[in-house]
């Protein structure tokens, strides 16, 4: 079991077990603290998505595996967003790129109750992160599948 | 001098020592009687609610204000009655529904005290309104070289329609600055003034500082430099009481679902000469006195600006917002929301790390705060919870934003219905918020 998938088993039944909004929010505020920063240099303007209300970096990074991992480092300047994005994170990072396509961030977050925050008009950010996720990953997906044929 | 004109009409801010200061419509009379708040409440049902859980306190005022009875019920009843369509047909519905729609017309105009009904065009809100100006007169108005002046706190409705109006005519647009406190400068704004200016769009009330600006002193600076004035009066109408005879200006725009009243439907007031002179903003039906492949003759006044069948369950219900504001009173209102606005700024005030954006001297409406270290989209939730609507972003006015170096406040704001502890609930979440966030 990759240890991605530890950490978001963890994060899911946290949630479950959690029924108070209030302590919902402590927990994901608590990890978007928690999300490690990001080099100051890695916040520019080529690694920002444009959320509006909150503002997202996202910085990809591929792996010399075989096969190629995925992993990615992203940080927000709302707590909120940042717990989101731990939550995110532990679902998409290591994993490889074709899994990191085809992986349903909608369904994760509906699961733990936050699917409202994925809404494009909360113009959060995290919309148009998984958007470059996704694109990112199909395209290093098509990229290996070039070179492994 | 000046003390006794405050005596005769109350105060206006002062635009810089030693201007006049003139009469005023936008003052509250310190003689005015309140009003039995629960009363005023228990009109509006979607405040018996809860949300979360807590009971609902509605602080978003701002963005549209929640409908009192008596305006669902003109809405309802006139589809339940007496549903048709207006100014054609002689059958008993039709003159019903054609009376309910100019008759909310002449109470727009006494609202606004337009000297002639012909001057009152019903638009979509106050956006299409000022749409309608920068198209029409400015179509016809506008060329190369002239200008036309607007404010740093205008919000997007009163910018991008000049930014279009100026690409299509090769006309120039100036903004004036904004003062730290969040007034207009006015040195600025009289610098920015000349013979090229052509007109002059400002907003009475901003959306996101509650700033009153000055407009009947802005209004001659623009008449003495020639230029036409058009006042944006969504965040104004709906808390002061508004002359636009005494204020003098050419445009005046507002919006019925921020007075009250349902959406998708608003005001233009425009001085009857200037209608007359512009070019119908868009074609159709309504607008025309007859057609034909060769030749059309448009309409009179205000239909000329009115094609298509118009939003008449929305002017019968702005009509009966018009009436519930003249029941409880502009006055009453203006220093209702006043008293409770002082009370806002004064509790925020004490609240640590809280900074608030806009502090003119003369305040209406609304009160933005930013807090530190807390980003407005971590806070607003927490309100949320705590059943509180009260808004966070840019507020449709990212150049205001950016002049005052923050991406987004929280707004709170304020209608007839809020009570102080509106407000006290209001500082407690956000306490709550912070022990939560910090």
């Amino acid at each position: 079991m990759p240890q991605t998938d530890v950490q978001l088993d963890r994060i899911t039944e946290t949630f479950e077990f959690l029924d108070d909004w209030e302590e919902r929010f402590a927990y994901l505020i608590d990890l978007g603290k928690k999300l490690g920063p990001m080099g100051a240099a890695d916040k520019n303007d080529a690694n920002r998505v444009h959320g509006c209300q909150a503002t997202v970096w996202l910085k990809p990074q591929i792996t010399n595996d075989d096969p190629p991992r995925l992993e990615f480092s992203a940080e927000s300047d709302a707590f909120i967003v940042n717990g989101l994005i731990a939550i995110l994170l532990s679902a998409y990072n290591g994993r490889t790129p074709r899994e990191v396509a085809d992986f349903d961030a909608e369904g994760l977050m509906k699961r733990l109750g936050l699917e409202e925050h994925l809404s494009p008009t909360r113009r959060n950010g995290l919309h148009s992160m998984i958007g470059r996720i996704r694109e990112l990953a199909t395209h290093a997906a098509n990229g290996t599948k070039e070179q492994s044929t | 001098m000046a003390s006794r004109r405050l005596v005769a009409g109350g105060k206006e801010p002062h635009l810089s020592p030693g201007t006049r200061i003139p009469l005023t419509t936008t003052t509250h009379n310190p003689a005015a009687t309140t009003f039995d708040l629960e009363a005023v409440r228990a009109e509006f049902p979607i405040l018996q609610q809860q949300v979360h859980g807590k009971p609902l306190i509605y602080l978003d005022s701002a963005a549209t204000t929640q409908k009192p009875r008596c305006v669902i019920d003109a809405v309802r009843g006139y589809y339940e009655r007496d549903n048709a369509n207006v100014h054609r047909g002689v059958h008993t519905l039709s003159r019903r529904a054609t009376d309910g729609y100019e008759q909310a017309r002449d109470k727009v105009r006494s609202l606004l005290n337009a000297k002639d009904r012909a001057e009152i065009v019903f638009t979509r809100g106050t956006t299409e309104a000022i749409n309608l100006v920068a198209s029409a007169w400015g179509r016809t108005n506008l060329r190369e070289g002239d200008e036309i002046l607007i404010t740093h706190m205008e919000h997007h409705s009163n910018i991008v329609p000049w930014q279009l109006i100026c690409e299509q005519t090769g006309a120039e647009l100036k903004v004036a600055p904004v003062t730290d406190a969040g007034e207009l400068d006015p040195d600025g704004f009289k610098s920015l003034l000349s013979e090229r200016t052509k007109l002059v769009a400002c907003v009475h009330v901003s959306n996101t500082l509650g700033t009153i600006n000055p407009v009947e002193t802005l209004t001659r600076l623009a008449h003495e430099a020639g230029a036409v004035m058009l006042i944006d009066g969504a965040q104004a109408a709906p808390h002061l009481k508004i002359d636009v005879q005494a204020i003098g200006c050419d445009f005046y725009a507002c919006s019925a679902h921020k007075m009250y009243g349902p959406t998708g439907i608003g005001a233009l007031y425009g001085r009857k000469d200037l209608l007359e002179a512009m070019p119908p903003y868009q074609g159709g039906g309504e607008m025309i006195k007859s057609v034909t492949f060769e030749k059309t003759i448009y309409n009179d006044l205000p239909h000329k600006f009115e094609a298509g069948t118009p939003n008449i369950a929305g002017a019968i219900g702005f009509g009966a917002a018009v009436d519930f504001l003249n029941r409880i009173g502009l006055d009453r209102i203006a220093q209702h929301e006043r008293e409770l606005l002082e009370h806002g700024m004064s509790r925020l005030e004490k609240v640590e790390g809280l900074t608030q954006i806009g502090r003119a001297k003369e305040k209406a409406g609304a009160m933005s705060f930013i807090l530190k270290g807390m980003h407005p989209y971590d806070v607003a939730p927490i309100l949320d919870y705590a059943g509180l609507a009260v808004r966070d972003g840019h507020h449709c006015t990212q150049p205001l934003m950016e002049r005052f170096g923050v991406a987004a406040t929280l707004r709170a704001s304020l209608g007839v219905y809020n009570r102080r502890e509106d407000l006290d609930a209001l500082v407690e979440a956000i306490e709550r918020a912070r022990k939560m966030l910090m």
